[in-house]
């Protein structure tokens, strides 16, 4: 498993109503969120967004409601990876049940400009900033977590399983 | 070493004599909650499963709070899905307009949760019912739908933080004011992943209505749920609103606690949060001068009707100031009719307030209050975050009930005592 793409950065508290403002909330058309994705925070967020891009951010991504539709919309604007020093805990849940890598760490983070470009191997538990050249060892994701994620979620997941 | 309050909950739902911090374990639940705007969402991955029933009708809620009555085509076609699976599975607890009312102050009213319980919910305040002496935290939308499957979620087993109250709170000091003064001291990822447990001499001297505005918002601090020992008040309540057994739970003498926060109850000030974190705190004193064009009452956290009784005090033979849409929103409808027959309802109209039916409405922006680029409003709700009640260029100024009805009077944000002694 591996995600490639450049660096969205971002700071500390980026909450489930700037990643998707409540006002849009009347859908869970996975398209219509993403068309709002961080729409509140970066408005030019759906300009600069490509296939497999990464969103960096500082502690607490994901803060405050439970709203599933955050980590839809973050996925579907085709971001293959978040990467934050801290995760609020039901996104951070919500996240790996939707099929959305995340992965915890300080030091990427700390260490990462806008811009960049970062390939992340889920497998090995690397990830490379291909435009700084450096490589940082990260906990790879379990067997089974892999699994959930490639399979594109929890419930289909369990579905194969079943 | 011994277990916490949370710990020995989750332990007795997992079946286990003894859990530890961060071990996996699989719990069975007693309640899975959903709203309209979460539950589309589960109802969709539950559907994908190809049961035909959930685990068990009497132990899934489904309320419709968030954009009812239906605000628009789109809400409206939410709310009808939610309504033909609750149909098609027989959900017995399915609130539509007219029994509905704020979720996290209709399950305890309804008597649907209790001490001792497991709860999960697609709604972060879902953390409410640890107030009852429960454990009870917010998922998302898969969450729920594997527990409406299953009846069971997996938790990892959390860590404590105790919070030891002792004294007794002020005259215009209430449960918002003491959690707005933690989540100022902690930070809103002080609490990441952790569980709040509250304890000490201090806390038989809140009513169960402080206590669940206080286990309401352990959210903001990021922590996995928020609880309190069950006492007199609690079984008290209990009795009164369910006709279910509660079971009790104590943390253990030994329970290990990564640290201890002392809180003098005597010394908590009115707090307000200032944009766009709960964290930003300040005590009323250090508010300075802030104008304002709107008050909202209401929500999960304060839409109680002590909250509204608070309200009214203030309220009472007094006018809002000219410019500020005072939006009062009794949490429940039996909340609703106790305000109409204590007579709070004439006091918030002869006021210049509205008075709303149950919704979460204006709390998050969705509607019933929305707020114009530029705007203020002081609300009694649990998040001020950028566009949290409308326009992203708006503010919202967390309080307390009586800071919020001072501030509607006054048309800035304003301590009650500044009314002492003047016309009410």
């Amino acid at each position: 498993m591996n995600a490639k793409g450049k660096v969205l950065k971002y700071g500390s508290n980026v909450d489930t109503d700037v990643i998707i403002p409540a006002r849009y909330l009347n859908t869970s058309d996975p398209k219509e969120l993403a068309a709002h994705c961080m729409e509140d925070l970066d408005p030019d967020f759906r300009n600069k967004v490509e296939d497999g891009d990464i969103i960096v951010a500082e502690q607490n991504f994901g803060s405050g409601s439970s709203r599933e539709h955050a980590p839809i919309a973050i996925k579907e604007s085709g971001i293959s990876c978040v990467i934050a020093s801290s995760f609020a805990r039901i996104f951070y849940r919500n996240s790996i049940n939707i099929g959305l890598p995340i992965i915890e760490s300080p030091e990427v983070v700390a260490e990462t400009d806008d811009g960049d470009v970062l390939e992340v191997d889920f497998t090995k538990g690397e990830i490379t900033n291909v435009t700084k050249g450096k490589t940082y060892t990260i906990q790879p994701f379990p067997e089974f977590i892999q699994e959930l994620i490639s399979a594109g979620g929890l419930i289909k997941y369990n579905k194969a399983k079943m | 070493m011994g277990m916490t309050m949370t710990q020995k909950i989750l332990a007795n739902k997992a079946g286990l004599d003894k859990v530890v911090p961060d071990q996996l374990i699989l719990a069975d639940l007693d309640m899975a909650l959903g709203n309209d705007i979460t539950a589309p969402v589960a109802i969709g991955e539950f559907r994908k499963l190809g049961l035909d029933k959930v685990f068990d009708e009497k132990k899934v809620s489904l309320v419709m709070d968030h954009f009812t009555p239906n605000k628009d085509i789109k809400a409206a076609e939410q709310c009808r899905y939610v309504r033909e699976f609750a149909n098609e599975m027989d959900i017995e607890n399915f609130y539509d307009v007219g029994e509905m009312g704020v979720e996290h102050a209709l399950l305890p009213e309804k008597g649907l949760v209790v001490a001792g319980d497991l709860i999960i919910g697609a709604d972060s305040h879902t953390c409410t019912y640890g107030a009852l002496g429960a454990f009870s935290t917010g998922v998302g939308s898969t969450d729920l739908a594997a527990g409406m499957a299953t009846g069971k979620a997996w938790f990892k087993v959390p860590s404590a933080v105790q919070f030891v109250l002792t004294g007794e709170m002020q005259e215009h000091v209430s449960g918002k004011d003491v959690i707005l003064h933690i989540i100022g001291m902690v930070g809103v990822d002080g609490m990441l992943y952790k569980s709040m447990e509250f304890a000490g001499p201090g806390v038989k001297n809140l009513s169960m209505s402080d206590r669940l505005c206080i286990s309401n918002m352990a959210i903001e601090a990021g922590a996995k749920n928020g609880i309190f020992p069950v006492d007199e008040k609690t079984l008290e309540y209990i009795a009164v609103h369910s006709d279910r057994k509660p079971v009790i739970f104590e943390a253990d003498e030994d329970a290990e606690y990564e640290k201890v926060y002392e809180i003098n109850l005597s010394e908590i000030k009115p707090t307000v949060a200032f944009p766009h974190l709960p964290e930003n705190t300040r005590t009323i004193d250090e508010v300075g001068d802030i104008k304002i064009d709107q008050v909202v009452v209401g929500s999960c956290t304060n839409g109680r009707l002590e909250d509204m009784i608070m309200a009214a005090e203030i309220l009472k033979g007094r006018k809002v100031a000219k410019g500020v849409r005072t939006i009062i929103i009794p949490a429940t409808q039996k909340i609703y009719m106790d305000s109409m027959k204590m007579g709070l309802l004439e006091i918030f109209i002869n006021a210049g307030a509205i008075v709303s039916t149950p919704t979460c409405g204006p709390c998050l922006g969705g509607h019933m209050g929305i707020l114009a680029k530029g705007e203020r409003a002081v609300a009694t709700t649990n998040r001020n975050f950028v566009g949290r009640m409308g326009h992203p260029e708006s503010e919202v100024y967390l309080a307390s009930p009586s800071v919020a009805a001072a501030s509607a009077v006054l048309g800035r944000i304003a301590s009650p005592a500044e009314l002492n002694g003047r016309e009410g």
